[in-house]
């Protein structure tokens, strides 16, 4: 079950297959490399040439693949140059691929053709690193502003992330759309909610939008940049400040591409550990507990707001007392009512007794008795049903060709669960947890309302099993140090979706770069398809059922 | 419909009083906070949110007040979606350089007399995220600040307390 690097074993002669350690793989090829130091084992890195880089992306579509990630990394500390990297998944699989670009030709060929989503990813890569996707079709800045000095590129070595960067004059060339009755709503960056930054611009006609472009980038805060600077274990910290919502899951995915690094047994080799991580399974299990904890208050949390923004205010009010409930709980049980910096690397830092369990469950108790009554109000109120069936539409197609993440690609047709296909324990556990991952096929807001309300009575499922299965031990162990030029990955379900981590190790061990793939880098390009055709007032009603992250966008 | 009003009526009204020390200290605030509201605000302070860079977090606890069991509009507390109507700005983030300018305009739009409450550790100081080419620490580094609320986020009670401080404090802050 590895179709991706059975795919290009096939085309490209050389054995890509995971899981074997890279010095008794056989059937090497000069041009293309095996990267060694990519960890866990079941993640393969290899190097192609980068005239290969796109013919990579195409052998990889044929093989249903979903570009996960795409983004660049400065290797100057290595004497190198730069590298440029996709990552690709289907199924179980994660496979990157990797050029190497000198420092004098920063030129890489786009997958944007190939794979969408690499039309941020590459605008992103060229505003902050400076590589030049060559035939990508639009390369206006992407979170760059117009107002930066066009030769600063932060996620350069030679950038000093420090100093105050000076404002130049610049011009943001909008798309434009014409014709007789079209006109344009700007939007934003200071929304009318309690909300994040962001700017939309809509072309419409009468009601009817008919182009809507986003504009994102007001809220970076230079984070990736920052994790360059502070130590390991400081940077689980930033990875929970990333976006404040999903704390944990971004607290796990850090610490588990930590991990895969560090915790790995000396002196392994011959067989894989797929997993690659040595911590106590308490802490695996106590992480699962503050993960479904998350995703069940954000949800409530959504499903609240969705219903607001049709009008309907009284399951706003209900959904947030039940979510007031849940945050309340963590504070007295776990000291912090997002449950923010209480996973490390290594483990846990918060434990749960039996008082705790038993408080946990009469909680559970109450809210799932609640919210089946919500839920059928939800159910019954036509008036609410008129204005979110039908609304909003983002198409199974379209889902597939963005390579959406998370609820919006279950909402759309797609099955993907991290949970599922890339589990942490207790998850893997499939025949005993029987987690069922719900999948509508309509798009439509009514859909991503609908895959949230049954996660939520999942989540309920899984934490009552965890709290009834939790085993002994520690809670947190103890890490080793991750060696030069090594690089970790995690890939995690927060409420959102699945988020991604890569980490590289420099040349003294310190963190040389770190990506972060929030859902929302990939999941916004699904809202901007979803919009034309509706109603200029359902926007907001669409928007608050994608909910994504404008932080964890921005970065 | 029997449905809304049955499950209304079995919740019944889940706004509680605050825990003693919160509340001495509101109860300690609030004759002054009565007058300074009905004096300068006439009885009602709008407040218009701003999020200048943070992580989300803060913005969910602000959405928090707002919840059933804060209530914050029983204080007179509400948001607006206007500057042009708000007394106060909630400022969070550690003002991210992409939004500068807009936190200058959202703040020049507001009428004077206005108050500006930094939210959270990255609004007091820039927090984690600190002054770097994309964060310029603090909402005071950009605007005159009159009162902070630290906290990674701010809990709902935090909040509530420095919203009305601020206001308690009013009348001497500003000409
Ligand atoms: S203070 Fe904490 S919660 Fe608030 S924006 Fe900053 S990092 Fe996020």
């Amino acid at each position: 079950m590895s179709m991706l690097s059975d795919a290009l074993t096939a085309a490209l002669g050389a054995d890509l297959r995971p899981g074997i350690w890279p010095d008794v793989r056989p059937g090497a090829r000069p041009d293309i490399r095996f990267e060694s130091g990519q960890r866990p084992l079941s993640v393969v890195c290899c190097t192609l040439p980068k005239e290969k880089f796109a013919e990579a992306a195409r052998i990889l579509k044929k093989a249903y693949a979903l570009l996960a990630a795409e983004w660049a990394a400065d290797e100057t500390p290595f004497g190198k140059g730069f590298a440029v990297f996709a990552c690709y998944r289907w199924g179980k699989e994660y496979f990157i691929v990797k050029s190497e670009l000198p420092a004098d030709d920063l030129r890489f060929p786009s997958l944007t053709k190939k794979f969408l989503p690499a039309y941020r990813f590459e605008r992103q890569m060229q505003s902050l690193m400076g590589v030049v996707p060559v035939g990508h079709p639009d390369l206006r800045p992407w979170i760059k502003f117009e107002d930066w000095p066009q030769d600063s590129f932060p996620l350069r070595k030679s950038f000093d992330a420090t100093k105050p960067m000076p404002r130049v004059v610049g011009d943001y060339q909008w798309l434009r759309a014409a014709g007789q009755g079209v006109y344009e709503i700007p939007v934003g960056p200071v929304h009318a909610g309690i909300i994040e930054p962001g700017h939309f611009r809509f072309q419409a006609v009468g009601e009817m939008v008919i182009n809507l472009e986003e504009r994102l980038g007001y809220v970076h805060k230079g984070i990736e940049k920052k994790f360059e600077s502070l130590s390991w274990r400081d940077g689980v910290r930033l990875a929970g400040r990333v976006s404040g919502d999903s704390t944990v899951a971004h607290s796990i995915t850090y610490s588990m591409a930590v991990e895969s690094l560090a915790g790995l047994p000396s002196g392994l080799s011959g067989s894989a550990d797929p997993a690659g991580y040595s911590i106590p399974q308490r802490a695996h299990w106590i992480r699962a507990l503050f993960l479904e904890r998350e995703r069940i208050a954000n949800h409530l949390g959504d499903i609240g707001a969705i219903c607001n923004d049709a009008a309907f205010a009284f399951m706003l009010y209900q959904c947030s007392r039940l979510r007031e409930m849940m945050l309340r709980t963590n504070h007295r049980l776990f000291g912090h009512r997002f449950i923010m910096d209480r996973v490390v690397p290594g483990g846990v830092t918060a434990d749960i007794d039996a008082a705790g369990k038993e408080e946990i469950l009469s909680e559970l108790e109450f809210i799932s008795r609640d919210f089946e009554k919500l839920v059928v109000i939800f159910d019954e109120s036509s008036s609410l049903e008129d204005r979110v069936r039908g609304t909003g539409i983002l198409k199974p197609a379209k889902a597939r060709e963005l390579c959406v993440v998370g609820i919006v690609a279950r909402a759309s047709g797609m099955n993907l669960d991290c949970r599922i296909f890339n589990p942490f324990p207790p998850y893997d556990e499939y025949d005993r947890l029987e987690l069922d991952v719900p999948v509508k096929i309509s798009g439509d807001v009514h859909a991503r309302t609908y895959v949230r309300i049954e996660e939520v009575r999942e989540s309920i499922r899984i934490i009552r099993y965890i709290l009834e299965n939790l085993p002994d031990g520690p809670i947190v162990s103890d890490l080793g140090v991750p060696s030069p030029g090594t690089a970790g990955f995690a890939a995690v379900e927060g409420w959102r979706g699945e988020i991604i981590y890569w980490l590289q190790a420099g040349p003294n061990g310190e963190i040389n770069r770190c990506m972060v793939r929030d859902p929302s880098s990939i999941n916004w390009l699904g809202l901007e398809q979803a919009i034309p055709g509706n109603i200029v007032p359902d926007f907001p009603l669409c928007n608050k059922s994608f909910n994504q992250s404008y932080s964890g966008h921005d970065l | 419909m029997i449905r809304i009003l049955r499950q209304i009526l079995r919740t019944g009204i889940v706004t509680e009083p605050l825990p003693s020390a919160v509340e001495e200290e509101i109860r300690r605030t609030g004759t002054e906070l009565k007058k300074a509201i009905s004096k300068h605000f006439r009885r009602s302070l709008t407040i218009r949110q701003v999020d200048a860079g943070s992580c989300n977090g803060c913005e969910l606890e602000i959405h928090a007040i707002n919840n059933s069991f804060y209530n914050c509009e029983r204080f007179g507390i509400h948001f607006t979606p206007s500057p042009r109507f708000a007394d106060m700005l909630l400022v969070t983030g550690p003002v991210s350089r992409n939004m500068e300018i807009a936190l200058r305009r959202t703040y020049n739009a507001t009428p004077t007399p206005k108050l500006v409450v930094a939210v959270g550790d990255c609004g007091c100081n820039g927090g984690i995220f600190g002054e770097s080419y994309a964060s310029l620490g603090g909402i005071d580094k950009v605007l005159p600040v009159d009162m902070q609320v630290p906290g990674c986020p701010p809990t709902p009670l935090a909040l509530l307390n420095g919203i009305l401080t601020a206001v308690d404090g009013y009348p001497g802050r500003k000409s």
